[in-house]
């Protein structure tokens, strides 16, 4: 009874290190983050502009990324993500355009579904292999969408063959004083609170409420995947379906249900490229951004709360590419990646981990070397970060990343024996 | 491997030959029947959105010109050479999907080591090829090193480097090219290093490139390395089953990054002939043609990692694109052969899977009969 009582004390003490830890990292990172900013003088990297344009750079990643996630946590991998995206873009403009932007969002998430709906019945039903099928799914995304929008917007007053504008969009608003009190926090440039300020700014002003439905999504996302008996048995699903199976789980019309919720997803993201990240729709618009979801879903290592950082630090990049004389930009966040490196390669050290730390350490003096020989990076580079941060964590974490155990694999009704 | 029919001890010659027969139709219908399917659903589509199938089914089986199927000739050698990138990884369990990757950064080092004139003359053409395919096997080696040492899975990790490599590509140019317009590009081949192509059409502009017969010289090899070599065996055994390959003292780590190395050395050549044939300079995205990679594996698949299959997938494949051309003078968007194509490719799976399930079942309730008349006979006597 002790030994019992004492467990589970040791275990909320442990759970309030935790969170304790976490809150002092998120602290140290603010610090770091508004002394670089004071050093290089770079006062835009915290900048209320700066951030709303990480926040709708981030958005469209974010929704990929939890698509990417509840196909995944069923156990379908689905590179299709991009096609499906791609789909949404064309439905959102379409359906905006004749029905109003409450269907634009629905149509656009209908479309992806449609493209969810293939990769399930090839996947799920005819057991194709799932990287060929999601293959196939973009290529047949792209071609539908440039058919469709020559078909359909040609002869539309603000269309084109390539794209389409003069569609309406979700609301915008503002939230009243919070917004302009923290925009004239942020001005002063005061050592951390302005740069928190920024971020409240950021956040609080012309907020789109399609911004507002794919934060919430995260939240929804992970109660159902991991606090309903739902969504218990469509992770097993992923885990083990040989033993679902057994359990009298309809393996079959779990993965269906995951997969066709992930295209819905992405084409969200597509609506939100096509409304919110831009007001017109073009043939091609989503950039990789589905490829970039997938790359959040992994640097999250499968959970929704990473999926929200990486989608975050992926959609700040490619929020700041846009800025103007972003080179600059960049080139004092070169001295953050030098810091936060150095700081991995301590830890790294402090773990034993001997190797790593000299690759970290390594890293870490090259981009400080990059720092101080030059005054500015070429854009080119923010736009390729995503995908080199992946590889990065893939090469330096791949043991610590847990994948769910039966994803990708085929399966078969049955297959329990 | 498991297909190759054996005639059953003691059988007669009849249901051999019929399951000989068999297995060719097995062989051809799946890739026919998807073609099929894929031009009717994409008949369909078009009818839903108003148009006429008919226009459509009517330019792209027209007679090409002459301008036409030279273009056709041309895309269908580089496709072939991508789809062989692609096979080698396929027959070795393993999933290309940087073959995209790949050749820009073959295309774009070769490029720039053809355009420095470094070596002079015609010699330099085979310099390049060099210089190409080694830039595509180290970019795939990179892949290859995190899946051996890390366990970083070859699909991953490649999409990331497709998207790096396009990245990358565009900023070399942009910083150490030249000014041509509005873009940038690498410096000129210089003139006598381009090859006279194969003027098959005397009235018509171009010509089949001379390093189109790459396809066929890389064919050949891949044929004779997996068929003839004890390589191509072992790489065959680690497709199959990587646990017996292990078993039976094959390298399957040595095997995964040379497998790799190699498909990114093939892959790295994908563009070649365009380069040396008529672009003579590389540039993106104007002076480039993507996609050819992911179109590759597309053909790989339809061709079943066979030589001839290979060739006659990129035939259609190309056959397809060409013919779209035409497309919009039908009022139909030529981005419609792309639905096409992504909808063969996933029929073909489809259909590869369904055959797969059937030859399975009637292999099984064959073995059954059999077992069943053995007891019968042992039961009689």
């Amino acid at each position: 009874m002790t030994t019992q009582h004492q467990g589970f004390s040791a275990e909320v003490a442990r759970a309030r290190t935790f969170r304790y830890t976490w809150w002092l990292a998120a602290l140290a990172v603010i610090v770091v983050i508004s002394t670089v900013r004071l050093y290089t003088g770079a006062d835009r990297i915290t900048a209320p502009g700066t951030l709303r344009a990480a926040i709708i750079g981030a958005c469209p990643i974010l929704l990929a990324g939890l698509g990417g996630l509840w196909a995944e946590r069923a156990g379908i991998v689905n590179i299709g993500l991009e096609g499906q995206m791609l789909l949404g873009t064309w439905g959102a403009a379409f359906f905006a355009y004749h029905y109003g932007p409450l269907a634009g969002v629905l149509g656009a998430a209908l479309m992806g579904l449609l493209g969810g709906l293939l990769h399930a019945i090839a996947t799920v039903s005819f057991g194709v292999d799932h990287i060929i099928s999601g293959v196939a799914i973009n290529i047949v995304g792209l071609g539908a969408v440039g058919f469709l929008a020559k078909t359909t917007f040609d002869d539309l007053e603000g269309g084109g063959p390539r794209n389409l504008s003069g569609y309406s969009t979700p609301p915008e608003f503002t939230v009243p004083l919070l917004a302009d009190g923290a925009r004239s926090l942020a001005d002063r440039n005061w050592f951390i609170i302005s740069d928190v300020a920024g971020a409240i700014a950021g956040v609080t002003t012309r907020l789109s409420l399609l911004t507002v439905l794919t934060f919430a999504l995260v939240g929804v996302t992970a109660w159902v995947l991991w606090r309903t008996s739902f969504g218990l048995r469509l992770r097993s699903c992923g885990e083990n379906p040989q033993a679902a199976e057994t359990l009298g789980i309809d393996v079959y019309r779990y993965k269906y249900v995951a997969v066709l919720i992930s295209g819905a997803f992405a084409g969200l993201g597509g609506a939100y490229l096509a409304m919110v990240a831009s007001s017109s729709f073009t043939v091609g618009q989503t950039g990789g951004r589905g490829y970039i979801g997938l790359a959040a879903m992994i640097f999250g290592n499968w959970r929704p709360s990473g999926v929200l950082t990486g989608s975050l630090m992926f959609g700040y990049t490619d929020g700041i590419s846009l800025l103007s004389n972003s080179g600059v930009l960049v080139h004092a966040l070169l001295l953050l990646v030098a810091i936060g490196l150095a700081v991995f390669a301590v830890l790294k050290l402090r773990a034993a981990e001997k190797v790593t730390a000299a690759v970290m350490a390594g890293l870490s003096i090259g981009a400080f070397v990059w720092y101080f020989s030059s005054d500015s990076v070429n854009t080119s580079f923010t736009g390729m970060t995503p995908y080199v941060v992946t590889l990065f964590v893939l090469a330096v974490f791949s043991q610590r990343l847990r994948m769910p155990a039966a994803d990708g694999q085929q399966y078969r009704r049955g297959g329990a024996g | 491997m498991s297909e190759r029919e054996k005639a059953p001890a003691g059988g007669s010659a009849t249901p051999a030959a019929r399951r000989i027969a068999g297995s060719v139709v097995s062989g051809l219908l799946p890739p026919l029947v998807a073609v099929v399917a894929a031009m009717l659903a994409t008949s369909v589509l078009i009818a839903a959105f108003g148009g006429s199938p008919g226009d459509f089914l009517q330019v792209i089986f027209s007679v090409p010109n002459d301008r036409v199927l030279l273009t056709i000739i041309n895309q269908s050698a580089m496709l072939s050479i991508s789809g062989i990138a692609a096979a080698i990884g396929f027959r070795m369990g393993l999933f290309n999907i940087g073959v995209e990757g790949q050749y820009i950064v073959g295309s774009c080092a070769g490029a720039f080591f053809a355009g420095s004139g470094l070596v002079a003359g015609p010699l330099n053409i085979l310099a390049t090829l060099v210089v190409a395919a080694l830039a595509g096997a180290a970019y795939a080696s990179i892949a290859g090193l995190l899946k051996v040492f890390r366990g970083v899975s070859e699909v991953i990790s490649a999409i990331m480097l497709n998207y790096i490599a396009l990245t990358m590509a565009g900023y070399l140019v942009t910083k150490y090219g030249q000014a041509s317009g509005y873009t940038f590009t690498t410096e000129r081949l210089p003139l006598d290093a381009q090859p006279l192509g194969f003027k098959i059409f005397a009235d018509a502009p171009g010509d089949v490139w001379a390093l189109s017969s790459l396809a066929l010289i890389l064919g050949i090899g891949y044929w004779f390395l997996i068929a003839r070599t004890r390589f191509g065996f072992e790489l065959r055994v680690t497709g199959a089953s990587s646990t017996a390959a292990l078993a039976s003292g094959v390298n399957v780590k040595r095997m995964t990054l040379i497998t790799m190395a190699l498909s990114g050395a093939v892959a790295g050549l994908v563009w070649m002939p365009a380069y040396f044939g008529s672009v003579h300079t590389f540039g993106v995205p104007e002076n480039f043609q993507a996609g050819l990679g992911f179109l590759g594996l597309a053909v790989a698949l339809l061709g079943r990692n066979r030589t001839l299959g290979i060739f006659f997938a990129a035939a259609l494949f190309a056959f397809l694109s060409g013919q779209s051309n035409n497309l919009q003078s039908a009022g139909i968007a030529k981005d419609v052969i792309d639905i096409t194509q992504g909808t063969t490719v996933l029929a073909v799976v489809v259909a590869y899977e369904v055959v797969g399930r059937r030859r399975a079942r009637s292999e099984a309730e064959r073995v059954s009969r059999q077992l069943e008349a053995e007891r019968a006979e042992v039961v009689a006597s």
